[in-house]
């Protein structure tokens, strides 16, 4: 294998590791919520560092990349794509702290009611997460506009969520304070999904060089 | 030069070298103005179509061509076509610098003498003018006298082309200009190119992937004697229609 290609598949692999901790991040502060494991939320929180080394590890050898083999179209496309959605998952991997830390908080206080609407949500972003990644490995799928297509549902799901505490709190004011943490929480749930839609546009991009960002998709074949 | 549509029009345009095709039925709309690359691995045509557009080509016995070069609308394989005055009108600078065995003067006024300028104060003119738009005035001015081949590789070089500006050419043909220099000669012959655009139109030949990204507004991909394509410099480097040329581009060929 050319140097370069032995590269390119190494920076892919750097990609696909960070997106497997990010999506343990997200899985696991969710988890820490709804079965009430301050230890895991814990956890979450120190493992963050590891997420931002490898964001920071992956951009340089992108600059090293552009420096060093002046990478051109499809090559060019993969290499600013990686950059950006480095950032797109190290952000996720922020809103799974986020999500750690109001579980401490609320670990500490007795549960409202249960968990509905959060898990489903977590799941839905774990998926669009995973679902763009292989989509970055597997390159022009129908893929990435599946995961486009799912953040709707993410922010469906939101609003619901938002309706029902609201009701709560109007029957119940004392509950305010909790009631806020967990729309706080469908909140950064709903950033994550937004991050994964960013995802799926840059390898729309990435396949077809073309920018889908900021437009209505009218075209969903890859 | 304002942009003032194709100043040359290839049409399904074919060279032979006896019986081998070099060049296959290539269409290419040259912009006025706009520098134009052509890229390619060796033995792809390229030069040989570029050495057509001034018909240098003729000097070499064997080959003929078929279909049209349209020069400002004007066939030039056409019969009644006055060749020299064709040289005249499209200049070409070569891979390896290539002055006349004589003085910095002379290799520059020897053009416009022989297009039968005779007048001193004329030519001197014509010389200074020449060597300032070749961004080597400066480097000169005091050693006119001297012989042209004392100059670095890099001005003898800009020389050349100052000699083809003395013609008042319309188009610059370029022959890998810089694949015999120095990076910085590199540079100052890249900047050059990009000033010169201003005024005269360029198709230039490199085999430096990143010059024609650098410099071009157009880039058309050659392979076997085949236009495979041509457009935009940006889309051809960012996001190539062929596959043939993206594997030419991020150096996996073959």
């Amino acid at each position: 294998m050319p140097i370069f290609d032995d590269e390119l598949k190494g920076l892919r692999d750097k990609v696909l590791k960070l997106g497997y901790m990010v999506e343990n991040a997200i899985r696991d502060s969710v988890k820490a919520l709804v079965e009430r494991d301050s230890e895991l939320a814990k956890d979450v929180i120190r493992r963050d560092h590891l997420i931002n080394a490898l964001d920071v590890g992956i951009d340089e050898e992108c600059v090293r990349l552009i420096a060093l083999r002046q990478p051109k179209a499809g090559d060019l496309r993969l290499i600013t794509t990686t950059m950006k959605i480095t950032t797109d998952l190290e952000r996720m991997g922020d809103m799974a702290v986020n999500i750690a830390e109001r579980a401490l908080e609320l670990n500490e206080e007795p549960q409202l009611k249960p968990f509905v609407n959060i898990p489903k949500m977590a799941e839905a972003a774990q998926s669009m997460v995973r679902d763009s990644l292989d989509a970055f490995v597997t390159g022009c799928s129908r893929l990435p506009y599946e995961v486009i297509k799912r953040d709707d549902e993410v922010d469906e799901l939101t609003v619901r969520n938002f309706e029902e505490l609201l009701s709560l709190m109007i029957q119940d004011p004392k509950i305010i304070p909790l009631a806020i943490k967990r729309t706080y929480i469908a909140k950064y749930l709903e950033r994550i999904a937004d991050h994964a839609t960013n995802i799926a546009e840059m390898i729309i991009y990435m396949c077809k060089g073309k920018m889908i960002r900021h437009t209505e998709i009218t075209e969903d074949q890859p | 030069m304002v942009d003032d549509g194709n100043i040359f029009e290839i049409k399904d345009f074919s060279i032979y070298y006896g019986d081998f095709m070099a060049v296959k039925n290539v269409r290419l709309d040259v912009r006025s103005g706009r520098i134009t690359a052509i890229i390619g691995p060796s033995g792809c045509g390229k030069s040989t179509l570029l050495r057509s557009l001034n018909r240098m080509n003729d000097l070499i016995i064997s080959s003929r061509v078929e279909g049209q070069v349209l020069f400002q609308g004007v066939d030039i394989y056409h019969r009644d076509t006055d060749v020299i005055e064709l040289r005249r009108r499209v200049g070409m600078v070569f891979q390896k610098p290539n002055p006349f065995p004589s003085s910095v003067y002379e290799n520059v006024a020897y053009g416009p003498k022989i297009r039968g300028v005779k007048k001193k104060s004329q030519l001197d003119e014509i010389v200074e003018n020449a060597l300032v738009r070749a961004d080597l005035w400066k480097e000169v001015k005091d050693k006119l006298n001297e012989s042209g081949l004392s100059l670095s590789g890099g001005q003898m070089q800009r020389l050349c082309i100052a000699r083809s500006l003395a013609q008042e050419p319309e188009v610059l043909l370029f022959d890998e200009p810089t694949s015999a220099l120095d990076p910085i000669s590199t540079a100052n012959i890249e900047n050059l190119l990009q000033e010169l655009q201003k005024t005269v139109t360029i198709i230039i030949v490199t085999h430096n992937m990143q010059q024609a990204a650098r410099i071009s507004n157009y880039t058309a991909f050659m392979y076997l004697g085949e236009m495979i394509e041509f457009g935009d410099t940006d889309t051809i480097f960012v996001n190539p229609y062929n596959k043939l040329t993206e594997e030419y581009i991020t150096g996996r060929f073959g």
